[in-house]
């Protein structure tokens, strides 16, 4: 199964607001590996043309991007209460 | 709810906080509870193996009080996987299928409302859906209280923080250094939906019986990490995890290894047919024992994951987060009737950690993390040479058994030269003894 599909059998309550920021576009361009784009475990991170796309929307709050970012350019914090993730079994 | 006080707030409806919740609530204190997501467990996620000692400390014997577990643990199996053979170990004993057991598989999600009912039902005031963005100090320097989204300021005598491992309020307000990615571990799991019946089946096990299998070898591509298989009722508790900086430098997807590690031809037999119906990722503190914060100060208390109170090596944290959380509970009723919220007051809680299986298990292993991270053979060589040399030793192929086993011995060697392995176990040694 495809880490899409897997995704969508996750119960979200979507946020119209993101609640992940990259600080700036100009550190991503200049930042080699892009470590957000492979470890974030649920594909947030995409590398388009010359900016990262960030589809928090599929964030399943791990945290890990902003331990992974190099440059600390992923500000990231929690969805807003009752906003996110709602694990059925965990 | 402007300027309303409590006796204490608690931050975060998991186990540790509940545990906390619980313990204050039944001594009488007024306590309230913050919990981020739209019912407590809703953002939680664990292996998981719930180990009974520890939680019956706080909560009694939960598991005839109608608590959800899922299977009482019999049978834990080690399997060190090669490309596609495996070398097992492991120990069955009927002595943990009866009261009162030893460990349980569970849900998170379903278990965690459970825990948070228990502090409802002794007095606890629960509000879901709730995050705290700050904490709130006096001119002093004292928490005296906390800032939510959604309801404004609360003050208490006393802040408990089980945030879990992301602890964001915690780490804003100063109160522990955030994690990095050498000292968190990332898993990810999915849940398999399957009958009961052949679960039992797959597993060797009758109705009320349930087994973990521990996963080492290939699939984590040398990297300090493992993978699960946990049986629950109807369904399997797959994943994997490694420590962060590992993923980071190997640069794979979390989920490829997860794929990986299913793909085994002794795995994939496990699982056929299953339907899943869950993914799930989650860090998991593994910090060394010298790098802990300072788990109280004056007017707060950090539990659990926030605190980093996880035993890598016996994948051990619910109920570290469980014990630790009763005993905050505990140091916060004593300074709730000495009147007293200060440092000194509550350093009481240090005390009891200082005196338990909590801290002294992890003072234990100290050297553990930095052990495994510098010796990465024990994930990736170790279980390949293993592997090789029992598939050379069962392969019966004409040669005299000396013949086969002194080349065994030149292969293992060629593989890792003796002197190696013998420093390597030298430094186990030295690090864990």
């Amino acid at each position: 199964m495809k880490l899409e599909d897997k995704l969508f059998l996750d119960k979200f309550t979507r946020d119209e607001r993101s609640h992940i920021d990259i600080v700036s576009d100009d550190v991503c361009r200049r930042c080699p590996d892009k470590p957000c784009t492979i470890v974030c475990p649920a594909d947030v991170y995409h590398w388009e043309g010359d900016h990262i796309v960030v589809s928090y929307e599929n964030c399943i709050e791990c945290g890990a991007c902003r331990l992974i970012c190099p440059y600390n350019n992923i500000a990231c914090t929690m969805p807003r209460g009752g906003f996110g993730v709602q694990y059925r079994y965990g | 709810m402007e300027d309303e006080k409590f006796d204490a707030i608690v931050v975060g409806a998991g186990p540790a906080g509940s545990a906390a919740a619980y313990t204050m609530a039944k001594a009488g204190m007024s306590v309230v509870v913050f919990e981020r997501g739209d019912y407590p467990g809703a953002k939680n996620v664990m292996g998981g193996v719930l180990f009974r000692e520890a939680v019956e400390g706080v909560f009694g014997k939960f598991w005839e009080e109608g608590a959800p577990l899922e299977r009482p643990v019999v049978d834990q199996r080690l399997w060190m996987l090669g490309q596609e053979s495996v070398v097992t170990a492991g120990f069955r004993t009927q002595a943990f299928a009866a009261p009162p057991y030893n460990a349980f598989t569970v849900l998170r999600a379903q278990l965690d409302p459970w825990f948070a009912k228990q502090a409802e039902d002794a007095g606890a005031y629960l509000i879901t859906e709730t995050q705290v963005t700050d904490l709130v100090f006096d001119d002093t320097g004292r928490v005296i209280g906390v800032r939510t989204g959604r309801e404004g300021d609360l003050f208490a005598d006393v802040v408990i923080m089980a945030e879990g491992i992301n602890a964001f309020a915690t780490v804003k307000a100063g109160l522990r250094r955030d994690f990095t990615m050498e000292n968190a571990a990332l898993a990810v799991k999915e849940i398999h939906a399957l009958p009961p019946e052949t679960i039992n089946d797959r597993f060797n096990l009758r109705d009320g019986e349930g087994a973990t299998i521990l996963l080492l070898g290939e699939f984590s591509h040398d990297m300090m990490g493992s993978g699960f298989i946990y049986t629950n009722r109807d369904t399997l508790s797959v994943g994997v995890g490694a420590i962060v900086s590992h993923l980071v430098e190997t640069k794979v997807r979390p989920n490829d290894v997860l794929d990986e590690m299913k793909k085994h031809p002794a795995v994939q037999p496990l699982l056929a047919g299953s339907e899943i119906k869950e993914y799930s990722a989650h860090l998991i503190p593994e910090v060394k024992y010298s790098e802990l914060p300072r788990p109280y100060g004056d007017g707060y208390m950090l539990v659990g994951d926030t605190a980093g109170y996880v035993n890598f090596l016996f994948q051990e944290g619910c109920n570290l987060a469980i014990a630790s959380g009763g005993m905050a509970g505990r140091a916060a009723v004593e300074a709730w009737e000495r009147k007293d919220y200060s440092a000194a007051s509550l350093s009481t809680y240090q005390q009891k950690l200082d005196d338990s299986f909590v801290l002294q298990d992890l003072y234990e292993l100290r050297n553990g993390p930095a052990f495994f991270r510098n010796h990465r053979e024990f994930f990736g060589i170790y279980p390949r040479m293993l592997n090789q040399a029992a598939e050379d030793l069962l392969t019966v192929s004409g040669l005299s058994k000396k013949t086969v086993g002194m080349s065994i011995l030149r292969d293992l060697h060629r593989q890792r030269p003796f002197w190696r392995v013998g420093k390597d176990m030298f430094d186990a040694v030295r690090a864990f003894i």
